[in-house]
């Protein structure tokens, strides 16, 4: 049966991140024939919504406001219901980010709705939209269904294929009108600091450069930072490492702390506590760099060197760089 | 200050995840309060000690789930609610329901949680409860100030830092950093054995199952495929960089 499906663009610094069109290629696939929206939210956001019917949009809902700039839960809410109202999904789809994960139990919960959260599958079976997420930080999936009502959900970052280009669909653009009172600012963003990650962020990075205890101090992390920024990825680090205060807990990888699915996890000096295998070990390729050879990271790593952290990761970085000069 | 502080039990970081019967396997191993939930705990009872007035802990969960209780307890909480009547189970729009009914009975100034618990990680419980209260929240704090009725949280959100003000009442969740949970004193385990821990049902909240039947069903769990052991490179150093650039070039394509 076809279905409406609204998915929440992801917006940050301006721009719309890459999950946003992993949602598009879900809500093609759940969609089963029927209208898909977009709904943008923010300041300044409006040429974003320019050409999303190439990936599949046929509808662009944009909510732009000085109020709207950064996130605040309420104001944030109350515009998304407003398009909800307008456009009467079936499903809505959210980024598994910060802005996803708090505003979708929300907006479910207005709807009296249920929510999949951390969806790193979705597939129709019998009719059925079947997500599939990890429990237990990945040691573990389920396959779940929304039985009644709306069916909201949240998809993790880097795990489907983003939808392709030229599907000619009209993208119509439809700005809603963004009535905010008082009462809607329950709670205001007084400052952002930026913290240091690389500039890149852990949740989105396709590349990840991990330090553990072995990594021995803040300054031990210098070379991950080079050889990530060699990369273009981001930088991460054990429970272990945080824990010694060699970083701060913002880059914590593991059950407790960020799970992350990369293309390519580098773990420095970590031997990996099952705690922190839960968080990584759904990365597609995991290299992996120890002076103990029988360190359990070795039994999930795709390659692994035997060898001190300190030599290896330089070299790494060398010829990383020496690869990006050539320009091959 | 009425400071109320929502908890979930968990299995302990460090166990393993076994399938029985299409489930997981419960017998044999370790709770302990959810972490992020712990943090809420300790926060909860920092705010008591400079705020003064008194740190009620809830759960909805199995019989089990009172040693968690009694924990938080032993950490400095004053009294315990335990919905553990079966009835009372379900999902996250179930379990916000529930919490809710126990709140409402209540005065409170502030709710604390976790921003997720480390098992089903679905990271909205605490958000559903602030919505069915109908009071504002700020999620993923790693530092909480209350000055008079004003707060201030501090949030992780994706490698920003947020500064974020808003008022009593509010619901807030914890995430890593926020504190460093203190270990029950012998005496404050002594203590907890004497607090109240209640026991709630479904009558008891004047629920119907209609008013709390879940939305989602899990119709599978399964373990992932197991990791195949990798490569490991020899020969000397510049050898086993050169074929791991070579491999993540040509034979995975993650980098280029």
């Amino acid at each position: 049966m076809a279905k409406k499906v609204l998915v929440a663009a992801d917006v940050r610094g301006g721009r719309l991140r890459k999950v946003t069109y992993e949602m598009l290629a879900a809500a093609g696939r759940v969609a089963d024939g029927g209208t898909i929206a977009v709904a943008i939210l923010g300041h300044q956001v409006e040429n974003l919504a320019t050409g999303l019917g190439d990936f599949g949009a046929d509808m662009v809902y944009v909510a732009d406001a000085p109020q709207l700039q950064e996130y605040t839960p309420a104001a944030y809410r109350k515009v998304f219901l407003e398009v909800v109202r307008g456009f009467a999904p079936d499903v809505i789809l959210f980024a598994h980010s910060a802005v996803g994960r708090d505003l979708a139990p929300m907006v479910a919960m207005r709807l009296g709705a249920g929510q999949v959260s951390d969806a790193v599958d979705v597939a129709m079976e019998n009719g059925q939209i079947v997500f599939t997420r990890p429990i237990y930080a990945g040691k573990a999936f389920t396959k779940v269904v929304v039985r009644e009502g709306v069916t909201v959900a949240t998809l993790r970052p880097n795990n489907l294929e983003a939808a392709s280009g030229g599907q000619g669909k009209s993208g119509t653009i439809q700005k809603v009108d963004v009535q905010l009172e008082p009462v809607d600012l329950s709670t205001t963003v007084r400052e952002i600091v930026q913290k240091a990650t690389g500039g890149v962020d852990l949740a989105e990075a396709r590349i990840i450069v991990s330090g553990g205890r072995g990594v021995k101090s803040a300054d031990g992390f210098k070379p991950l930072y080079e050889l990530a920024e060699a990369l273009g990825g981001a930088v991460g680090a054990s429970r272990g490492a945080c824990d010694a205060g060699y970083c701060d807990y913002a880059l914590q990888i593991g059950q407790t702390g960020k799970v992350v699915t990369p293309d390519l996890y580098i773990a420095c000096g970590i031997s990996g506590a099952i705690q922190h295998l839960a968080g990584m070990s759904n990365s597609k390729v995991i290299v992996a760099i120890n002076k103990d050879p029988e360190a359990p990271i070795f039994q999930v790593a795709d390659y692994g060197i035997v060898g001190d952290l300190f030599e290896v990761v330089p070299k790494i970085t060398e010829a990383v760089r020496q690869l990006k000069a050539q320009g091959v | 200050m009425n400071i109320i502080v929502c908890l979930k039990q968990t299995f302990d970081t460090e166990e393993r995840i076994v399938l029985e019967n299409g489930g997981i396997k419960e017998e044999g191993v370790r709770y302990v309060i959810n972490p992020y939930d712990e943090y809420a705990v300790e926060e909860g009872i920092r705010l008591k000690e400079e705020h003064g007035g008194e740190v009620v802990v809830i759960s909805v969960g199995p019989s089990r789930t009172e040693e968690a209780l009694r924990t938080a307890l032993a950490m400095g909480a004053d009294e315990a609610i335990l919905a553990d009547d079966p009835e009372l189970f379900g999902d996250e729009y179930t379990i916000a329901r529930v919490l809710a009914a126990i709140i409402r009975q209540r005065e409170y100034d502030i709710i604390l949680a976790g921003n997720q618990a480390v098992d089903d990680g679905s990271g909205q419980v605490a958000v559903r409860l602030a919505e069915e209260l109908s009071i504002p929240h700020i999620s993923t704090l790693t530092k909480l100030v209350v000055e008079g009725d004003r707060v201030i949280g501090y949030r992780d959100a994706e490698g920003n830092e947020e500064h974020v003000e808003g008022k009593l009442p509010i619901l807030v969740t914890a995430q890593q950093g926020l504190n460093d949970p203190r270990y029950p004193s012998l005496i404050g385990i002594r203590r907890a054995s004497k607090k109240p821990l209640s026991h709630v049902t479904r009558a008891d909240l004047g629920l119907s199952r209609d008013d709390i039947r879940p939305r989602t069903e899990v119709v599978e769990t399964f373990l992932p495929a197991a990791k195949q052991g990798g490569r490991i490179l020899s020969g000397d150093l510049d050898a086993q960089v050169n074929e791991l650039i070579t491999a993540l070039r040509t034979v995975e394509k993650v980098i280029d």
